[in-house]
């Protein structure tokens, strides 16, 4: 993941950089007007991260509830410590009730494993089904840039080409056209697929149910047409009660998209009955840990409340510049920029906890109350104890920090520096180019130092009222 | 070691479990479970003409349309007179639990069965309605499967007033109420299917129906 040679290549990208300003506000607009109609935002937002502290706090005993209750309605429980394990529990399900096909709703779980490109591997064909998945299927499995939104960083003239090359139809550029054309294909594989993948945005342990947020249809589909309706899920998304659902629901779908409500909701409990005309045969649940139980009772454990609504992407001011894929792994935005170091290794993606201004603009939007500027910070720290920052930086800290502890060093380096900084400046107040941090000079001036320093003033104040 | 017990094994060390914690742990599920604590709600109004309101305009915020009449009776003209205005097909698939309508009468050919994918018009009941969102209830049976509301392009649902309800947990209380426990599909129903994933803007009709059309019964 080399994080700044994708920023410089995203920033220099003219084309993802107009789709970016054409998306940008859009979200968070919706979201602002949405939560106007809650006559208790705050209060709903701390009952929501209640909901999912409760769960936190005791999560073995919870999932143990949820996977009782689950088998009970006849569903099958698997766990998986990792992808790789996911991958192969899939294969395993798909085999044995003899699936060739599998339609899938989104399923971010899934990226996480890479499961589409095993499930090829093994001879089976994943068909995603969600329209931005699928469009990224279609174009060579380019990876989502966004949780909620996966295609957004591309436009309707990419996409106009990209139906015209692979579906060798007429180039259409009107959007509800080129859904239509979506719809048809899909509505095949649909149909033909003997199984349906899907994730969860919820477990409900009261009933042992999955809950499902969908708009396009496609979730309710690929768990209603295919016999064999397999769930993919972390294990932090248990929740304990409907009316606990119901609270939820009143955020998701606001900070999301700024709906009131998403479509389609879709609580799904059990198998089908043999007098039923729909509905899966067959229901397995994978409960997938790839990192999460370590984060239970670390400093990190707030992250486990997320709900995957992508506010906090929206609102970032990174995220709106660079987009997603500039992130490197699944999750992009804040959220990912605390998940992926826990999940993928803190050694792994050195410059995320630092792509982020600490604003706190995602804290103030996050449904959950999620603290994720300290979460970022924690990570900063994590880096500096295990010694993972580059050697340049540690060697200039530790400089730094032995001139700081000694004041007149200190203040001649700083009488030296102010007047280097005032001589490049010229005759003007500001600087134009750094030649020590050109980069920060890139896309705005460093404002020149005026005057005399702090301590230059400190001791002719102090020489000019003697002290009483 | 299985993967279940090696998750659940670092979860439990994670939060210091023991034979003492994990039963308070257990009693405070147990009460969470039996309390089922409902969290903030709008205040809505829970006067019967209110809520009536209150739905119609939230699911005509949600783009769905709306027709009122005044006994189940005349649900099959209603129904007529919508298809004939938006020229479409005078045919429909329908749940059995609605077979005892006179939609002969009407001068509609409707069956009765699970729906096929060359099905182009749907009809539905449902088991409530929640006036919070305009969203509609639906619990699959085998009178009421849930194909009938996503695969045909056009969703006509019938509303009795009555089951108009103000928010999602008195939906919850009265599932509890009158079935016991869930069904296989409990799914909430709020407009036409859509996606925005083309440049954020929004359009009816991705995988299900393109447009959904409520007749409520004042009964």
């Amino acid at each position: 993941m080399h994080f700044k040679a994708n920023v410089h290549a995203k920033l220099s990208d003219v084309v993802l950089q107009g789709n970016l300003k054409n998306a940008k506000g859009k979200f968070v607009t919706r979201r602002a007007e949405a939560i106007r109609d809650l006559d208790d935002f705050e209060g709903t937002r701390d009952a929501a991260a209640a909901i999912r502290n409760k769960v936190i706090d005791n999560m073995d005993l919870w999932l143990e509830t949820f996977e009782r209750k689950a088998l009970d309605t006849g569903a099958k429980v698997l766990w998986a410590k990792d992808g790789v394990e996911v991958c192969r529990l899939v294969i395993e399900i798909a085999k044995r009730h003899g699936v060739t096909k599998v339609t899938k709703s989104k399923s971010m779980l899934s990226e996480e494993a890479g499961l589409n490109h095993a499930l090829e591997a093994a001879g089976i064909q994943p068909v995603e089904t969600d329209l931005g998945e699928y469009i990224l299927q279609v174009d060579n499995n380019e990876p989502p840039s966004h949780i909620i939104a996966p295609a957004v960083h591309k436009s309707l003239d990419e996409v106009a080409d990209l139906f015209h090359k692979v579906h060798g139809t007429p180039r259409k550029t009107d959007i509800p056209a080129l859904t239509r054309e979506a719809r048809e294909v899909l509505r095949a594989h649909f149909l033909s697929a003997e199984m349906g993948l899907s994730g969860g945005n919820f477990l409900v342990a009261e009933t042992g149910s999955v809950a499902l947020v969908t708009n396009e249809g496609n979730g309710r589909m690929v768990t209603t047409m295919p016999k064999v309706h397999v769930v993919i899920t972390g294990i932090e998304k248990v929740i304990p009660t409907l009316e606990d659902l119901s609270t939820l629901m009143r955020l998701l779908p606001r900070s999301a998209t700024g709906q009131s409500i998403s479509n389609y909701f879709s609580i799904l409990t059990g198998v089908k009955k043999p007098e039923e005309h729909d509905g899966p045969e067959h229901l397995y649940f994978v409960l997938v840990d790839s990192g999460r139980a370590d984060v239970v009772g670390s400093d990190f454990h707030a992250m486990l409340r997320c709900i995957r609504c992508g506010a906090c992407m929206n609102h970032c001011p990174v995220y709106q510049t660079i987009g997603g894929h500039a992130y490197g792994w699944v999750y992009p935005g804040p959220m990912g920029s605390v998940l992926t170091p826990l999940y993928a290794g803190l050694e792994n993606s050195i410059d995320l906890p630092h792509a982020a201004t600490l604003c706190n603009q995602c804290g103030i939007v996050c449904p959950v109350k999620i603290p994720l500027p300290d979460l970022l910070r924690k990570l900063r720290e994590k880096q500096t104890e295990h010694g993972l920052r580059p050697l340049t930086e540690r060697i200039g800290l530790r400089l730094w920090a032995w001139v700081a502890q000694h004041p007149k060093l200190y203040a001649l380096g700083a009488r030296v520096g102010a007047r280097y900084l005032k001589w490049l400046a010229g005759d003007t107040d500001r600087i134009r180019l750094l030649p020590t941090a050109p980069e920060w000079t890139l896309g705005r001036d460093f404002p020149a130092p005026q005057g005399k320093t702090f301590r230059e003033l400190y001791a002719a104040r102090r020489s000019a009222t003697p002290r009483t | 070691m299985s993967s279940r017990d090696d998750i659940l094994g670092r979860v439990r060390a994670s939060l210091h479990r023991n034979a003492g914690n994990a039963a308070a742990a257990r009693e405070e599920i147990v009460a969470a479970l039996g309390s089922r604590t409902q969290g903030p709600k709008p205040a809505i109004d829970a006067d019967p003409h209110a809520l009536l309101e209150r739905f119609r305009l939230k699911s005509e915020t949600q783009s769905s349309t709306v027709d009122i009449v005044a006994q189940e009776s005349e649900v099959p003209a209603a129904v007529a007179r919508y298809l004939a205005a938006m020229n479409l097909p005078k045919s429909a698939v329908a749940w059995a639990s609605l077979a005892a309508l006179d939609w002969g009468g009407a001068g509609l050919q409707v069956e009765t069965r699970g729906a096929r994918d060359a099905d182009l018009v749907g009809i539905t009941g449902c088991f409530c309605a929640v006036a919070e969102t305009g969203t509609l209830m639906m619990c699959s049976s085998p009178d009421t499967p849930a194909a009938v509301s996503l695969l045909p392009e056009t969703h006509i649902a019938i509303v009795r007033a009555s089951r108009i309800l103000p928010c999602m947990e008195d939906a919850w209380n009265l599932a509890r109420q009158e079935l016991g426990s869930l069904p296989r599909a409990v799914n909430f129903i709020s407009g036409p299917s859509r996606t925005g994933d083309i440049e954020q803007t929004i359009v009816l009709g991705a995988h299900g129906p393109y447009r959904v059309h409520l007749v409520i019964v004042e009964d």
